[in-house]
Parts: C-alpha cells; structure tokens; sequence
C-alpha cells in the first residue's frame, strides 16, 4: 500500500509540474486524477517493485552519473571516427554475459547498452545479450565487464 | 541575465547544434544499417543532451527547466529502446551486417 500512496504523490508532483497554474479546480482534478490512477495501477497490479521501483532512487543517483560519464566519453570517440576521413570502423559481432538476476537491472543494462554511442544490443539470449560494435575495441570494452558490474551493483543495493 | 551564464548557454547549444550534424554527417558516412544506428546514437545522447541542457541554463530555476528535465529523462529511456528494436527486427530479418570481426560463433 505504501508503494501506492508513494505513486500518487509522483503523480500528482508530475501534474503540477507539467501544469504550472495552481487554481483550486486544477489541484483538485490533479489530486482526483493521481489518486484514481494510483488504485487503478493497484486493481492492474502493476504497482510493484516494477512498475513503480521506487526502491532504486538511491543506487541510481550513482549508477546514472557514471553512465552520462561513460556517454560523453563514447560519443566524443565515435565522433572522432565520423570526422576521421578515412573512416576507422571495424565493426564486430559479439556475446556479452549479464549476471543480474531482476529484469529492471537486465533491462537498465541493455538499455545502458543502445544508449553508450559505439555499441548497440541486438537480441538477449539466455544469459548473454549480442552485441554490434563499431569497433573491435569497443566490443572488447563491454566483454571486460565493467557496465555488468555496475548494473550488478546497481540491482544489488536493491 | 547574467553575462557568463549567457554564454554557457550559447556554448552548450552550439556543441548540441554540432554533435546533431556529426550524427548527421555518420548516418550518410556509414557503410549499413546497424554502424548507421551508431552514427544515430550520437544525436540522441551529446546532441539532445546539450541543446536541453543549455535551454536549461537559458530559463534557470523555473518550472520551465523542471520540464525540460522531464523531456530529458524521456529521452534518454525511449531512444535506445527504438534503436534496439529497429537492430532486432533487422536480425530477426536476417539482415546480415557488414562485420570485420564475428565473435559469437555462427559464421554469419
């Protein structure tokens, strides 16, 4: 039930922001709105650790500056290679493990995956995600592992 | 407004405006579907990033900026999700990318 009320406060906190005029009426239909929402999410059943995985607020405030961290570097080296003329491209084909046990870290990692400019997640196959690389070494910078641990990390403060 | 915050802004929108035509310049650069997806990446990660990032700087603390926040965060969690199924339907299509090195095995 807490995870129901804590819903409809980011709910309602997402209405004002995106509204910007506090009238009684529109607070009011915020509140209604959020509230109704909120019980339907609950009758749906999707307000659990995943669908609302509040729970990971902490972890992620240092999971995701890592991440944006990680970006720039990646893009400003993909850039070097668009700019480059002669095009140094290698691209490369590989299979990466992941060892998180929840879908939300699974899901966080292959999606850290597509978002890293270089490198891209194609399919999940069991336990491994094939990777596109664009090259040899980014691929050979995902297959040591460092993004698994951090996602491991980040699904382990849970 | 002040004079430094002014031009942060301006630098931070003009290194957007410049990872946006690098994205650009990489999607018709690239040799098939899945290194265009790369180039791709660039405009959706550096170049969104910094253009929201320097509108940011450019209305300071207001609601304006808590919105743009919002549209950042969107970002950032829908545009892999397109890539990554734009590089599935081509797999599952078997559309074979153009590869240097193939380390799963298959000798696709």
């Amino acid at each position: 039930m807490g995870r129901v009320i804590s819903m409809a406060i980011v709910l309602l906190v997402f209405w004002l922001t995106l509204s910007g005029h506090y009238t009684t009426f529109l607070i009011t239909s915020g509140v209604i709105s959020a509230v109704a929402i909120a019980l339907l999410a609950y009758r749906m059943d999707v307000a659990d650790r995943e669908g609302h995985p509040i729970h990971l607020g902490l972890s992620a405030l240092t999971y995701w500056p890592w991440l944006v961290w990680q970006i720039i570097l990646s893009a400003l080296n993909v850039t070097r290679i668009i700019i480059n003329p002669s095009l140094p491209i290698s691209p490369t084909l590989t299979r990466v493990k992941m060892s998180q046990k929840t879908d939300v870290a699974r899901v966080t990692y292959a999606n850290s995956i597509t978002l890293t400019p270089g490198t891209i997640s194609v399919d999940i196959e069991g336990d491994e995600i094939l990777v596109h690389a664009i090259t040899r070494d980014n691929a050979s910078d995902l297959e040591a592992g460092g993004m698994d641990r951090r996602c491991t990390q980040f699904e382990g403060s849970v | 407004m002040d004079v430094a915050l002014y031009f942060l802004s301006w630098a931070l929108l003009a290194g957007g405006g410049f990872f946006c035509v690098v994205g650009a310049v990489g999607l018709l650069r690239m040799p098939d579907a899945f290194t265009r997806l790369h180039a791709a990446s660039i405009i959706d990660t550096l170049g969104v990033g910094m253009i929201i990032a320097g509108l940011m700087v450019q209305s300071g603390l207001t609601l304006t900026t808590a919105r743009l926040g919002i549209i950042l965060v969107l970002v950032f969690f829908t545009s892999p999700v397109a890539s990554h199924a734009i590089a599935r339907s081509m797999r599952h299509r078997n559309v074979k990318p153009v590869l240097s090195e193939d380390r799963t095995g298959e000798g696709s």
